[in-house]
């Protein structure tokens, strides 16, 4: 069951590379591999404990004001990350900046509170969370890792090719939509080959 | 005259330089999702002109006389978030209220954008330090930065929408049909636009 929902949050309804969720964080973070891995986690942190917390106490939330009550459950925990952020590792707090309270309006943590959390008990809530979560990471260190390598010739900080000449276009703004888009076409690409 | 350079600066960064969806990587979900059609994209842009400049006005406010007064800056994200919420709902009861021809075309667009995380953006960089002068923004200078930035999304998301109806009608590979497409004609633009940085005043 576990390789079933692994599977299921990495590949098949992968956030980011299928649902086409939280793209803002995705594209403006990814420039390398370390500042994918920190969106990963905090985004995963938020998720899995808003996914529980909501699926607690979803018998208690009036039908008609549910998306606020949820904006405000996972507001608190950013705030609470936010503040862990600065306090322990302040490099990546002003690597990411605003992206770490915009958390909050990333789509696929209140899509999945909505979709899912709402609906189910707090176990599989917390599961998802994990799964979703590890496939944003994923495709996030997917996404950093090829605009890390082209557009500075490094990963993780350390050179990859000596005399390559890396292309800055990568790490800006233009080269996260050239990514993205050549990643989707490639899982496109796979899955037509697959059903052909 | 101070002020007034200030504004200039905050306005061409805002619409050109640190364009909010093809530098900042802000309001993307909208920007993709609204731009498939020319007239949903010039309502869309003029909601989110208009609920930007009230949220900016509305956040430096209660960032100034509340939070930092209280010495809570630490509740900003909640806070922003519920003001957002609520004001975008109040300006839905609002205009259907007092200018129903204007909520008719707008109307739709409201609810998309409490999620939008350009708003929030633009209230939480107006808590940050202006690049400009290095001071924190005066209430006219956020203002400003709100409008601006409102027109910047507008500006994108227009030219994008213009680009997507023609893109319709081309060949385009199979696996690239749909948004990854959309992703790399986006990815043309913000290099176009990365040759606004040249105007920088970052430097001065």
């Amino acid at each position: 069951m576990i390789a079933k929902e692994l599977k299921r949050g990495i590949i098949t309804e992968n956030p980011i590379l299928i649902l086409a969720l939280g793209l803002c964080p995705a594209l403006a973070v990814s420039t390398s591999v370390k500042n994918g891995l920190g969106m990963g986690l905090a985004s995963m942190f938020v998720l899995a404990c808003s996914n529980v917390i909501i699926s607690i106490i979803k018998a208690w939330i009036p039908e008609k004001v549910r998306i606020p009550c949820y904006i405000v459950i996972i507001a608190t925990f950013v705030s609470i990350l936010q503040l862990l952020i600065k306090a322990y590792t302040p490099a990546l707090d002003s690597q990411l900046g605003i992206f770490i309270p915009l958390i909050v309006v990333n789509c696929m943590i209140l899509g999945r509170a909505e979709a899912y959390a709402s609906k189910n008990n707090p176990v599989h809530a917390l599961i998802d969370g994990f799964v979703m979560g590890l496939g944003f990471t994923v495709a996030l260190l997917i996404l950093s890792g090829i605009r890390e390598f082209l557009g500075s010739n490094k990963l993780l900080d350390l050179l990859v090719i000596p005399g390559f000449q890396p292309m800055t276009a990568f790490i800006l703004a233009p080269g996260g939509f050239f990514v993205i888009a050549l990643v989707m076409g490639v899982i496109n690409y796979a899955q037509r080959k697959k059903g052909a | 005259m101070e002020s007034i350079t200030s504004i200039i600066q905050i306005s061409i960064a805002a619409v050109l330089i640190q364009n909010f969806v093809l530098a900042r990587f802000l309001g993307l979900c909208p920007f993709f999702g609204v731009s498939k059609k020319l007239s949903s994209a010039t309502g869309m842009g003029m909601a989110v002109v208009f609920v930007m400049t009230v949220a900016s006005m509305i956040t430096w406010w209660i960032d100034t006389a509340l939070l930092m007064a209280l010495n809570v800056e630490y509740l900003r994200t909640i806070v922003f978030i519920l003001v957002i919420a609520s004001l975008v709902q109040l300006l839905e009861m609002i205009m259907q209220k007092i200018t129903p021809a204007l909520y008719e075309s707008l109307g739709i667009f409201l609810p998309l954008i409490t999620t939008n995380c350009a708003i929030l953006g633009v209230a939480i960089l107006n808590a940050g330090v202006n690049n400009f002068t290095g001071n924190p923004f005066t209430f006219v200078e956020s203002t400003i930065n709100g409008i601006a930035s409102g027109i910047g999304f507008t500006l994108a998301l227009v030219l994008m929408a213009g680009l997507r109806e023609r893109l319709e009608l081309a060949d385009v590979p199979k696996s690239l049909d749909g948004l990854p497409i959309a992703f790399i004609t986006a990815g043309l633009m913000a290099l176009a636009f990365l040759g606004f940085s040249g105007l920088s005043f970052f430097a001065g």
